[in-house]
């Protein structure tokens, strides 16, 4: 995302790029000519660049511009995913109390239409005589994903990894993966999201990080792998002040909130976690576990619910 | 069959002076008169304002969906629940009424009925350009129509859409030469009566490869008869695989086994009840009582009863059990139709789309032209309906509450670019058909002259 901390590689490769805009240019209007852009005032203050042949130039600095930040990795190693990895939630309803902060982070890191949420917290009651308890519900990467299934162009597709990601240059805006998944988690960008950054705008998308978000196009919780590769945990995760979310490796067998650490399969056997409508045969990588023994009535959750 | 019918028909010739407003079919009509009777015409003082009218409409549609494609699918009032709306039914509308092309002229030649051949051509147009404004409705409600290519570039044959595409485009075709095919002989009478006409040129462009020539004919009906067969599991299809698109998802009121026979009779119904409704405009506008007569009005009749019947047995099995059983997902959706907010529009598509139309054409009266126009309307507005009924109220039910939306995004009423778009395109599937018929004879002239001689032959 940093633009000032552009590595070696991707400073060539910014070169190449402009060198290629050089080549579509006429003759005459060359960036390194005064005059060449009328709005742009040369500084006088001169920075040495190498050339795409090898030279080593001198160039003002005015006629430097950032140049979009080029995905670390290319589509098909986005659509592998990280090798090795079997990425899973568990999400433990006894803390949750409806703060949205996990929201509020996933739409701010994600850039997300202010009418959108990827992520919802529902009020859930099962039956007249049960208790009401808050459900934070992302995207479930089911491992049997019915909207993975009809898609027609693949724009959807599972990873290795477990994830499930969705491909904006490449989603032709049907909405039948809306209509296809259960648990209702996709939303569609009916404008062009209102909240994208101009910065961010013209820079092109990634399946990993999910931003830009496009204009009719599908948008969905990513489990963040972008920061799974830097060793980060998702948004959500370290948002959420009281620790509901767990985040880890099925094949490593643990899961962390950042401050706590368990062991996976321990922490579903001792407070007998469960999946999200497992009758529907979509094996959800998410695990719910029940809300007993709460940190927090229900109520409180009230008052920053607005429906 | 056929000689049941001439039977019939001598008997009531005796009676034919009372019956002289086209009661019954044409047995002294000359060759020339009847060649007369059935060129294309054009269109008089109401044809105009018909014309007019459609292209208005069409007109409005398309700047609606120039405004859809500026600003985006938020011009209409689609929303992540009701994330299919009127853009959907209307295109399961067009591809069930699509299904009576190979109904009228498939099934019906296949099984030997001869009374059809008037309507064949009437049906097999229909079928045409109903299919083709599916496929518009169909990229009208795609969010990125200009990324259409990648269903051929990266069409992945697992999904129910790219099987979709592949029927529909295949019955497209299919439907075009059956159209095409049988009026190669019309097109030769055409350029022998009227020359220097406005479609001259066309009619020849078209066919004057036709001379008609004892192997052409032979040809001709064998291919006539491999489209017929052929057409039949395609008509099959395409529709059960757009009911397909809703019975793979998990949804209440879509995930059903009964959904491809269901959408398949209602596509045969609603299709019927357009073919009558057509039926009586031409016969009324184009002066055609001794073409298509009140024995061809009582025999759709009777066909319209039977798929009338079998679509409320299947929509018996689709409401009344599920609701027998009350699932919880089910609960909310099935309230929602038979007592709350689509209830109106849920009886009145029952009663007035089926129920209603089924008793009157029980009867022989009921058999008669207009009130079968009337029941013919009836039916196809009522199908319009029921494809919402279908598609929108199970969306605005999902398994998981409602919530962290705004307010908008818990109710669907279409916005006016989805009205326009959607009468658009109903507008612009009826001005092919009003064209069609400018251009080309609606009636086939051949067929009609050659069971005329058969029918002397006989007598």
């Amino acid at each position: 995302m940093d633009i000032n901390n552009t590595s070696r590689k991707e400073f060539l490769a910014a070169m190449v790029t402009s060198g290629l805009v050089l080549a579509g240019c006429s003759s005459k209007k060359t960036p390194f000519e005064a005059g060449a852009d009328e709005l742009v005032k040369p500084s006088g203050e001169k920075v040495k660049l190498l050339s795409v042949d090898g030279e080593v130039i001198e160039v003002d600095k005015a006629f430097l511009k950032p140049v979009p930040q080029l995905p670390a990795i290319t589509n098909s190693e986005e659509r592998k995913g990280i090798p090795g990895k079997k990425f899973v939630m568990v999400i433990d309803l006894s803390r949750c109390k409806n703060l949205r902060k996990c929201q509020q982070a996933c739409n701010h890191m994600h850039q997300v239409h202010s009418d959108l949420n990827w992520l919802k917290v529902y009020p859930m009651n099962e039956g007249e005589h049960t208790a009401p308890y808050w459900q934070p519900t992302t995207c479930m990467h089911c491992d049997e994903p019915p909207c993975v299934k009809v898609c027609p162009v693949d724009a959807t597709f599972k990873r290795q990894d477990g994830i499930v990601l969705i491909d904006s240059d490449r989603c032709i805006g049907c909405r039948f993966c809306m209509a296809a998944c259960p648990y209702s988690i996709r939303v569609f960008n009916w404008e062009k999201p209102d909240t994208v950054s101009e910065e961010l705008c013209g820079q092109p998308y990634s399946c990993e990080t999910s931003v830009p978000q496009k204009k009719g196009t599908v948008g969905k919780c990513d489990f963040c792998p972008d920061m799974a590769r830097k060793n980060e945990l998702p948004h959500c995760v370290v948002a959420c002040p009281n620790g509901t979310f767990f985040y880890g490796d099925l094949n490593e067998d643990s899961v962390t909130n950042g401050a706590e650490t368990f062991r996976f399969s321990d922490l579903i056997k001792d407070k007998a976690g469960y999946q999200l409508m497992d009758d529907l045969g979509t094996k959800p990588s998410v695990y719910y576990l029940p809300p007993a023994a709460r940190n927090f009535p229900f109520e409180k959750g009230m008052e920053i619910d607005k429906g | 069959m056929e000689n049941s019918i001439s039977t019939k028909n001598d008997k009531q010739a005796a009676s034919a002076a009372t019956f002289a407003n086209g009661r019954r079919k044409p047995d002294a009509l000359t060759d020339e008169q009847i060649i007369s009777d059935l060129l294309p015409r054009k269109f008089g003082k109401l044809g105009m304002i018909w014309m007019g009218i459609l292209v208005v409409i069409c007109m409005v549609g398309v700047f609606a969906y120039f405004r859809q494609l500026k600003y985006g699918l938020v011009v209409t009032n689609m929303r992540d629940y009701a994330s299919w709306g009127i853009y959907i039914s209307n295109f399961v509308f067009f591809v069930a009424i699509s299904l009576v092309g190979s109904l009228i002229t498939a099934v019906l030649r296949l099984t030997g009925v001869h009374w059809s051949t008037p309507l064949t051509r009437i049906a097999e147009i229909i079928a045409v350009s109903a299919i083709t404004f599916a496929a518009i409705i169909i990229i009208v409600d795609m969010g990125r129509p200009e990324r259409f290519y990648n269903l051929f570039l990266f069409g992945r044959l697992q999904s129910p859409i790219i099987w979709d595409v592949t029927v529909i485009t295949t019955y497209f075709f299919i439907s075009i030469l059956l159209l095409y095919i049988p009026l190669l002989p019309d097109m030769k009478i055409l350029l022998a009566t009227k020359e220097k006409t406005a479609f001259y040129k066309l009619y020849r462009f078209m066919g004057s490869f036709w001379k008609g020539t004892h192997l052409q004919f032979r040809i001709s009906k064998k291919a006539i008869n491999i489209l017929c067969i052929a057409i039949v599991p395609v008509a099959f299809s395409i529709h059960t695989v757009t009911s397909w698109l809703f019975a793979t998802t998990y949804r209440p009121g879509w995930d059903s086994t009964n959904f491809g026979p269901y959408f398949i009779s209602g596509a045969f119904l609603v299709g019927s009840g357009a073919v009558t409704v057509a039926m009586y405009v031409f016969r009324k506008y184009y002066n055609l009582k001794n073409y298509i007569t009140y024995d061809h009005f009582d025999r759709m009749g009777k066909i319209v009863v039977m798929l009338g019947l079998l679509y409320l047995y299947f929509n018996v099995n689709e409401y009344l059990i599920p609701a027998f059983k009350m699932k919880k997902p089910e609960e909310g959706f099935l309230d929602s139709l038979f007592v709350g907010e689509f209830a109106p529009l849920f009886w009145a598509a029952i009663l007035g789309g089926m129920i209603i139309p089924i008793i009157v054409l029980l009867f022989k009266k009921g058999r008669h032209p207009f009130p079968m126009f009337i029941c013919g309307i009836m039916i196809v507005v009522g199908a319009w309906f029921k494809r919402y009924l279908i598609v929108t109220p199970t969306l605005l039910h999902p398994f998981l509450p409602m919530h962290n939306v705004p307010a908008s995004y818990k109710h669907y009423f279409p916005s006016w670019e989805e009205w326009a778009i959607a009468m658009g395109s109903l507008a612009g599937a009826l001005l092919v058909v009003t064209i069609f018929a400018r251009i080309f004879p609606i009636i086939p002239i051949q067929e009609t002259l050659i069971e005329q001689h058969e029918k002397e032959h006989n007598k």
